[in-house]
């Protein structure tokens, strides 16, 4: 996404990049961002919870406006909760199964590659959604890869 | 209930470094820049913006195909009116439970719409579009992805842009 962010700041319109992985968002050092930390899938806050994502968002507004160094990320003040327990085992998969398995190499060949896998057609959501898709669907665009 | 003391951003390159590691794969290639970032400075202020968003949760609306999970590079176009019971989400990358129950937590368009309710902005574009993000080849967004969405939102003539990635 910092890429898209730089592509577009680039002609002229300014941009702000939300983040809840600050790694990847400083290697790509957009010109504007905010990082959230929350876990992946939460980038602009709780499910269901409005109020958190208003609240994310107006400090998200606000950072947009103060912000005049190129590369800057604010850290937005809000927790995800009282401990950090849920970072520990975020692509861990050694750790989730630590406990039943006693397994803890992170060498080891035995390990279970769980990925989803990189399939190449369509992934609805449900069957409904695919059966209601619109094979001549306006709002869909398929770039083409001149190279 | 204590509250415990915040402990560091997860550091996710290096952890999709020790997953492909153990998993024995060569590493994954993050897109790393080493130039300082373009800045355009903000002309107005944003309760007279009218704010475009482009989000790469993997969005797609009822009736659009829906993305695959192989390095796609294809967008979504969707209308800024449209609701929350019409938007599916679909990603290989992060847990979806909480995005399927509600887009906004990975796409904020009903939250910039309150915004606008609110007078925080002045408007939105009158279309968001989505992608899928996890592509693994950066010349595919730098040459064609990139470049077609910035023609877009120029074409949407918004002041400003907010991205939101997963």
């Amino acid at each position: 996404m910092g890429l898209i962010a730089r592509e577009i700041e680039s002609r002229g319109i300014p941009t702000l990049s939300m983040s809840s992985a600050l790694s990847i968002t400083a290697a790509a050092n957009p010109p504007r961002a905010v990082y959230l930390d929350y876990p992946l899938g939460h980038t602009a806050g709780k499910v269901g919870d409005a109020d958190n994502q208003m609240a994310v968002m107006q400090a998200t507004l606000s950072a947009f406006s103060e912000m005049s160094e190129p590369g800057s990320i604010k850290k937005l003040p809000f927790r995800w909760s009282g401990n950090d327990d849920w970072k520990d085992t975020v692509m861990r998969p050694s750790l989730n199964k630590a406990s039943s398995s006693g397994q803890t190499s992170s060498h080891s060949p035995n390990h279970k590659d769980d990925r989803t896998q990189r399939h190449a057609d369509p992934q609805y959501q449900s069957g409904e959604d695919a059966a209601a898709a619109d094979p001549n669907c306006p709002g869909c665009i398929f770039l083409e890869d001149s190279k | 209930m204590s509250e415990s003391a915040e402990s560091p951003p997860i550091d996710y390159i290096q952890r999709t470094r020790d997953q492909y590691d153990s998993l024995g794969y060569p590493p994954y290639s993050w897109f790393h820049s080493d130039s300082q970032a373009p800045f355009a400075p903000l002309q107005k202020p944003l309760n007279e913006c009218r704010v475009g968003l482009i989000a790469s949760g993997g969005i797609y609306q009822h009736g659009q195909i829906a993305f695959h999970y192989k390095d796609d590079i294809s967008y979504r176009v969707i209308d800024t009116r449209t609701t929350n019971d019409a938007l599916r989400a679909t990603h290989f990358a992060y847990d979806l439970t909480d995005a399927r129950q509600d887009p906004n937590v990975v796409f904020p368009l009903e939250t910039l719409r309150q915004c606008v309710t609110q007078g925080m902005i002045g408007s939105l574009g009158p279309q968001a579009y989505t992608f899928m993000g996890g592509i693994y080849s950066t010349r595919k967004v730098v040459n064609i992805l990139a470049p077609a969405l910035a023609d877009r939102v120029q074409k949407d003539e918004v002041d400003v842009v907010l991205l939101v990635p997963v």
